[in-house]
């Protein structure tokens, strides 16, 4: 067929395993559904797990609390971002009114 | 300043997932704590590099460029592996095309000019080149007893692709013609550029994903600037910057994983195996990098049978007859893909050099700089724009 | 426009996708020698059709389009039902809303399929009946097995009306509306293309939108500037010409462009924007701002116009040019370069 500009080199986008069947996937992306490879990913896969694909293999197996986590992981950097200059001001304040410098 | 809380937007929710990773109000919190972080180190600009054309493409779809900082510098580095892909190998895969052998490639590999043309060039000439979605696709073809070699682009997660396939008894009429690249030993030479002024580098998810973010190590501690793996989302490139300014500040030169829920430490070791089964490192050039230690994939011998390479006399000698002269001289992509040079310095961009006519692969690959900036316009400095509501 | 492109030796696939190279072409090959049509719209303007004074407030509006759509049955239609809507929603897209009649023309090729003629007829009946014209007039043409990949069907339908909107009529502060879903059909073509082993529910928006925007125009009277539905190219080639055409610069708000989710799903694997491919049953429409409101109101009440959205505005600055706001930052909207997707429609 006549090519489509196509992007399919660093595309790693997660689905939702919906069966198996050997070594093939069938990967839920939002409601469309891709056969996906099992050859090189490093965990047994389940129906109900999320999976990143790249160019037709699953190459992680993406377990549902690893994206809590990174979320957190985002907020906690937002913290230190905004926290230090309070910290910094806080710590000032105290080593003033001990006399020391800061 | 008040951490927001991350709830997607109402009418984002049935989308799942995937979503929460292009949480705007997130996004506008990460944006200003990255300004912040980035004043913060009271010299101006601090130049990052990230090594990924899947980075740029998500910088730029994101509009994240008009959002930076001025006081932070986000170079794209050689992070396209078609635009990294030499001449003499382009040249391969033109000259068996031309001798009648029916080739498969990704799209963006068909139109990268080697000396006389392009695979697309050749196409429209008669030749049988077929644009693939994936290398099981490319073997898929050979099932009819054909010949058929796939001409292999990529870095080193597409490349496990590559060697799945070989691994999983493909016909014996499909071969590959390996171009595929690794990024790590690129890293090495453009931190040790002169004049290099990268304080910390952003790195690839995806290939961490497969090699592990301990692959870095020994490349922070030669050259003393943090590294930090980051995702492809918004919120990931922004929480990934706004880690590796952190870093640069605390002078902490030190790997760093902001893509947990996909980089361990070790990394993928089942697909590793299965790349180092097929796979050798070897020395080669890149476009416009000139020679890059281990910065090859090829075939290991036990492969043999699978190689192109070896199983046809590839005549490039051909090709060089009656090229046409080009206008090589005077293209930037390599200053370009090393971070040094921007499309704007190069004489060629968006003259005698556009997508449709390209003179350089920078230009042709979806994840060439060249490209990138043409389609989105450059660096415009869109934060001057506001919505009139 | 100002394309410094000039067209090459030969006319490769680009020449047709709907975007500059095509563009370039018509300006400099088709249109040249055939003056202005004074009063109207000809073909220098490249609106979605043309418009011929005949008195006093009064203009015929006709349009033609080849259909060549590979396969010709699709998710949600076939070559049939294309064809007609294509040209009523042309002629819409002038301002016309009720079609006097449609020509078609057919070209076969030698072994086509009796009982698939049958259906693609049908079809046609079909989507006739829903715009409220009818076929007038034709042609046959049969060739040799080979020299025509199945069939092709070229329709010409012509209206009249008492108000043309062209494609050129935004001014600063003005805004833009789209009907509904953005990305449809072309994504629904390229997923049905076996190739791509991908299972879908997508499907293609195919539809005559004439009656939609007839309570568009009801609703927004003057307060309606500019028409463009967005096939070959999609909203961003529609969003670039008519920002082109009118000098002003257009801002897209891409988080209010409403995008079905298995849409964006398929684009995303396949790295293809759903802004850049064809729609087929979608307009876009400028509005005057005092107007947007009740234009928008009347969209939505109607079948095909659920989804109706106000989606930018225009600016005066950076005139041709389309900015979209990611929700994070923002970036040029650009055009696809060439051949996206081959026989689409």
């Amino acid at each position: 067929m006549a090519d489509a500009k196509v992007r399919t080199m660093c595309l790693g986008v997660p689905g939702r395993v919906i069966s198996i069947d050997g070594d093939i996937a069938l990967v839920d992306f939002w409601g469309v559904i891709k056969p996906v490879r099992l050859d090189v990913v490093d965990t047994p896969v389940v129906p109900g797990d999320y999976v990143l694909n790249h160019v037709g293999f699953a190459i992680r197996r993406i377990p549902p609390e690893d994206i809590a986590e990174t979320l957190a992981l985002y907020d906690e950097l937002l913290r230190r971002a905004g926290a230090d200059d309070l910290m910094a001001a806080d710590v000032r304040g105290e080593l003033d009114a001990a006399g020391k410098p800061s | 300043m008040s951490v927001l809380p991350g709830k997607p937007l109402p009418g984002e929710q049935r989308a799942g997932k995937k979503l929460e990773f292009r949480d705007p109000v997130r996004g506008a919190a990460l944006t200003e704590a990255l300004a912040a972080r980035a004043r913060s180190l009271g010299r101006a600009p601090v130049s990052v590099m990230h090594v990924c054309g899947s980075h740029e493409q998500a910088i730029a779809r994101f509009g994240l460029r008009a959002a930076f900082p001025d006081e932070l510098d986000v170079i794209m580095g050689p992070g396209c592996p078609v635009c990294v892909t030499d001449v003499p190998e382009v040249d391969e895969a033109v000259a068996l095309a031309r001798q009648g052998v029916r080739i498969a490639t990704y799209g963006d590999m068909l139109r990268v000019p080697g000396t006389a043309g392009s695979l697309a060039d050749e196409r429209a000439r008669g030749a049988r080149v077929d644009v693939v979605y994936g290398v099981a696709q490319a073997a898929e073809l050979a099932r009819s007893g054909e010949q058929i070699v796939f001409f292999a682009s990529g870095f080193e997660t597409t490349a496990v692709a590559t060697a799945a396939v070989l691994l999983a008894d493909p016909p014996p009429s499909f071969s590959v013609l390996s171009a595929h690249k690794y990024i790590p030993p690129v890293m090495e030479i453009v931190a040790e550029m002169p004049g290099s002024k990268i304080e910390g580098f952003l790195a690839a998810g995806h290939a961490a994903t497969i090699t592990g973010s301990a692959v870095f190590e020994r490349f922070v501690a030669r050259h003393r600037v943090p590294v930090v793996v980051a995702g492809f989302e918004p919120l990931d490139i922004l929480a990934g910057l706004v880690r590796l300014v952190e870093l640069i500040a605390a002078g902490e030169p030190k790997v760093d994983n902001a893509f947990p829920r996909c980089v361990t430490r070790e990394g993928n070791l089942a697909a590793q195996a299965r790349l180092w089964k097929v796979f050798e490192l070897q020395g080669g050039r890149w476009r416009g990098i000139a020679h890059v230690p281990n910065g090859n994939l090829r075939l290991r011998d036990e492969f043999a049978a699978w190689d192109a390479r070896k199983r046809f006399e590839i005549d490039v000698a051909a090709l060089w007859d009656n090229a046409p002269a080009t206008r090589v001289a005077q293209c930037q992509c390599g200053d370009i893909m090393a971070g040094i040079a921007s499309p704007h310095d190069c004489a060629l961009f968006g003259r005698e050099c556009t997508p449709d006519a390209p003179v350089g692969a920078c230009m042709v690959s979806s994840e060439g700089t060249c490209k990138i900036w043409h389609q989105y316009g450059g660096h415009p400095d869109l934060r001057q724009v506001r919505r009139r509501t | 426009m100002n394309d410094r492109r000039y067209v090459e030796e030969r006319i490769t696939l680009k020449y047709g996708a709907g975007g500059s190279a095509m563009r370039a072409l018509i300006e400099q090959i088709f249109a040249p020698g055939f003056g202005e049509v004074a009063g109207g719209v000809g073909l220098s303007a490249m609106d979605d059709g043309a418009a011929l004074p005949i008195g006093p407030d009064r203009w015929l509006v006709i349009t033609t389009d080849a259909h060549v759509v590979q396969p010709a049955v699709f998710p949600g239609g076939d070559i049939g039902r294309l064809a007609v809507c294509g040209t009523v929603n042309d002629l819409a897209m002038m301002g016309a809303t009720e079609p006097l009649a449609l020509t078609c023309a057919a070209i076969l090729e030698d072994g086509f399929p009796r009982s698939e003629l049958e259906q693609i007829w049908a079809s046609i009946r079909a989507a006739c009946e829903e715009a409220g014209t009818t076929i007038v007039t034709g042609d046959t043409k049969v060739m040799r097995r080979g020299e025509l990949d199945r069939i092709a069907l070229t329709t010409t339908g012509v209206a009249l009306t008492s108000r043309v909107v062209t494609d050129r009529g935004l001014a600063p502060g003005d805004r833009i509306l789209v009907t509904g879903t953005m990305g449809d059909h072309g994504l629904a073509i390229l997923a049905t293309r076996g190739e791509l082993a991908l299972e879908t529910r997508l499907v293609s928006d195919v539809a005559p939108i004439n009656g939609l925007i007839r309570r568009a125009l009801a609703a927004g009277g003057d307060g309606v500037v500019a028409m463009k539905d967005p096939t070959r190219g999609g909203l961003a080639s529609a969003l670039h010409e008519m920002a082109g055409k009118s000098g002003v610069g257009i801002i897209l708000d891409e988080r209010a462009v409403p995008v079905r989710d298995e849409v964006r799903a398929a684009g995303e694997l396949l790295g293809i924007d759903p802004l850049l491919v064809a729609n087929e049953g979608k307009a876009v429409i400028g509005v005057r701002a005092a107007a947007a409101g009740r234009v928008l109101d009347a969209l939505r009440s109607h079948p095909l116009g659920r989804q109706a959205a106000v989606v930018g505005e225009c600016v005066a600055e950076r005139p041709g040019s389309v900015i979209a706001d990611t929700g994070f930052g923002r970036r040029l909207l650009g055009e696809a370069e060439g051949e996206l997707l081959p026989r689409i429609c």
